[in-house]
């Protein structure tokens, strides 16, 4: 390589290492432009606050400016690091606009949700908010609907291994020796496409509809005489979870058939000449050889299934009885029908906690499975 | 060479299951598309009849499409259905757009920084910032819902496309670095060094020569922010009432009220879901690459 000639040391793989270093007056510079825009912006942030707090008179009427200073603070960190650190300072620049984006986009509604968790905030109530302890936690732990919300979930993240069946089935037809397979993948794709609120009317709304949607009237010729999809429990249940299964198998079809198309030819062809019927070479060499997509595939729609709320919110609001409710369209409910936002964030919160600890869970038992298996 | 042929007749039938089921789940993909479609040229009569194929047992009408003022002959008048809607589909356009580029513009340096790079941010290095990132995909709206609607409101950002395009922006990040990360390892970091050897800044090498070739991957990451922010439900119709409402949300409150006309709302429909079609159908190519991304080692 050219660059290790060099007596400056480019490069050292696979990472790009330059140690140009700034003259001393520019570090200077460079670090009381940080100190002094650090102290600037938070005098902007102690003043907004203290006007918001009724001590002092002047400020603004909004936090909007507070967002300016941030944005103009970030520039004079983004220049002050490249001034004190040279090379460095260029690298960090990459990270810098992503980093402070997301910290400011998220670490202030997280911290800000935890204390509102813990308060007793009605929107529609005159008193605002006031600090209740773990009133919430206490609400929470009788509240039957939550954890029957929390029980549907487990079903919808079940279903996600039919979902899983089902577009496997898929991905190995798409994968055959067959004609017109660019038509059938864009067919096959299209409903990932559509919006889930769009797909609620378009299906849930008409098609399923009781008296003239076509769902119906073929349910009814089957000899189905009352076609209501979402009348008992079971079946409403059932109705959305067929929906999200349209959307949402495609996702998982797709990933599989990249999974297949990268598989090596060789090993299925040797199996062919052994004598291995189709079923064999399926569950002995495709399926385990596909294992790390699957599972790939699998978490990821775990993980998004455990946000379904859209298509819920807007077909069933959670009917019959609460036989269709996601934690997500819960409390979506308790926002907006009942302004109840101090519980509602507790909710949340609760059921962010689950999922962290569900997730690492999920993570974790796939690691151990692959070590197993490879 | 002993491998055992197939009966003839074995071979057509398993030929004959394949393309009946190829066909079968086509057929369940197309119909609700091809339902909304037509029904959007429909009259009460047709509905209640279930006739389904256009000129063979219904006449197509305008009846939806003139309710939405986009029939050919409301179409030069002025109408306020028609101003609405295009407004709610102008904000969609600007919110998915908006945040698809800014995420790109702040996700592809930080891919790539975390591609290249040595970071050493306290006791966070590479990985751990990665997954800081990725980690964001698992939180679901619920909890960033309230506490960002009383941060905009304080903002005065709530009702607003900033807003919007800021959550968004947040929402596909994650997916963005996924994506840019996986096409920038798979760069060969020489065509740098090269450039740097030439003297060439960090950031020049980056903008001139990784760049245009990773542009594919990039066009991916922002057709799919694009399909993801164009769905979004939820946090629109929690921080937009009037001003910056985006089309799902005009959707859903139209389905929220019953007994409102199938071919109005099929039209609605039809149009809502009309790009998202035609970017399935022209982009399914980047669509994939943007999905796969990552997926395959």
């Amino acid at each position: 390589m050219a660059a290790t000639e060099l007596s400056s040391p480019l490069t050292v793989e696979p990472h790009v290492r330059v140690t140009r270093r700034a003259s001393p007056g520019r570090r200077n510079a460079g670090r009381w432009l940080i100190v002094i825009s650090s102290c600037a912006f938070g005098l902007v942030v102690v003043a907004q606050a203290l006007r918001g707090a009724g001590i002092i008179e002047p400020g603004f009427d909004t936090w909007r400016p507070t967002l300016y200073a941030y944005l103009a603070w970030s520039i004079a960190l983004g220049c002050g690091l490249v001034m004190t650190k040279g090379e460095r300072g260029h690298q960090l620049l990459f990270l810098l606009p992503a980093l402070l984006f997301t910290v400011a986009v998220v670490i202030f509604p997280t911290f800000f949700g935890l204390y509102i968790a813990f308060t007793d905030w009605n929107l529609s109530s005159v008193s605002g908010r006031t600090f209740n302890g773990l009133d919430n936690i206490r609400t929470l732990m009788r509240d039957a609907f939550f954890w029957n919300a929390l029980g549907n979930m487990v079903w919808y993240v079940l279903a996600v291994l039919v979902q899983y069946a089902i577009a496997f089935a898929l991905a190995l037809l798409l994968n055959a020796e067959i004609r017109g397979r660019k038509f059938f993948r864009i067919a096959f794709l299209l409903p990932f496409m559509l919006s889930p609120v769009a797909v609620s009317w378009m299906i849930g709304k008409s098609i399923m509809e009781y008296r003239f949607g076509p769902a119906a009237t073929l349910a009814r010729l089957l000899g189905w005489d009352n076609p209501a999809f979402f009348s008992s429990p079971w079946l409403a249940r059932s109705s959305i979870m067929a929906m999200d299964a349209w959307v949402s198998i495609p996702f998982v079809m797709i990933l599989l058939l990249a999974g297949l198309q990268a598989l090596p030819h060789e090993v299925a062809e040797a199996a062919k000449v052994d004598g291995a019927s189709p079923w064999q070479t399926f569950w002995k060499i495709t399926f385990p050889l596909m294992l790390p997509v699957s599972l790939t595939a699998v978490i990821l729609r775990i993980i998004f299934e455990l946000k379904l709320a859209d298509i819920v919110i807007n077909v069933t609001a959670g009917g019959p009885g609460g036989a269709t409710d996601t934690i997500s369209s819960f409390i979506y409910r308790e926002y907006r029908d009942r302004s109840n936002v101090g519980y509602g964030t507790m909710l949340a919160e609760f059921y962010l906690v689950i999922i962290i600890v569900f997730v690492s869970g999920l993570l974790a038992l796939a690691n151990r499975w692959m070590r197993r298996f490879t | 060479m002993n491998r055992s042929r197939p009966h003839r007749g074995q071979l057509v039938s398993s030929r004959t299951l394949i393309y009946a089921a190829l066909l079968l789940w086509a057929f369940i993909s197309l119909f609700p598309i091809y339902w909304t479609v037509t029904t959007s040229f429909k009259v009460a009569v047709d509905v209640t009849q279930g006739h389904l194929i256009p000129w063979v047992d219904f006449e197509p009408d305008w009846r939806g499409w003139r309710s939405l003022g986009l029939s050919p002959d409301r179409i030069g008048e002025v109408s306020t259905a028609r101003q609405e809607f295009l407004q709610r589909f102008a904000n969609s356009i600007t919110a998915s757009v908006g945040a698809s580029l800014l995420a790109i513009a702040i996700g592809a340096p930080a891919a790539y920084g975390l591609s290249r790079f040595k970071y050493k941010l306290g006791p966070w290095r590479n990985d751990d910032i990665s997954f800081f990132f990725l980690s964001q995909l698992i939180l679901p709206p619920v909890v960033l819902a309230l506490p960002f609607l009383v941060l905009y409101k304080s903002l005065a950002m709530l009702d607003t496309k900033l807003g919007l395009i800021v959550v968004y922006t947040l929402m596909v990040l994650p997916i963005v670095i996924w994506i840019m990360r996986d096409q920038f390892n798979a760069i060969p970091n020489e065509l740098e060094q090269a450039a740097l050897v030439d003297g060439a800044s960090v950031w020049g090498a980056f903008t001139r020569i990784v760049l245009p070739i990773a542009l594919p991957g990039m066009v991916a990451a922002f057709i799919l922010s694009v399909v993801l922010c164009w769905n979004e439900y939820f946090f629109a119709a929690l921080l937009t009432s009037t001003d910056a409402k985006t089309l799902p949300v005009m959707v859903a409150s139209q389905t929220g009220s019953q007994g409102i006309d199938w071919w109005s709302m099929a039209a609605l429909s039809t149009a809502a879901i009309a790009p998202l079609v035609l970017i399935g159908i022209f982009l399914e190519r980047y669509i994939v690459k943007g999905l796969t991304a990552g997926a395959i080692k």
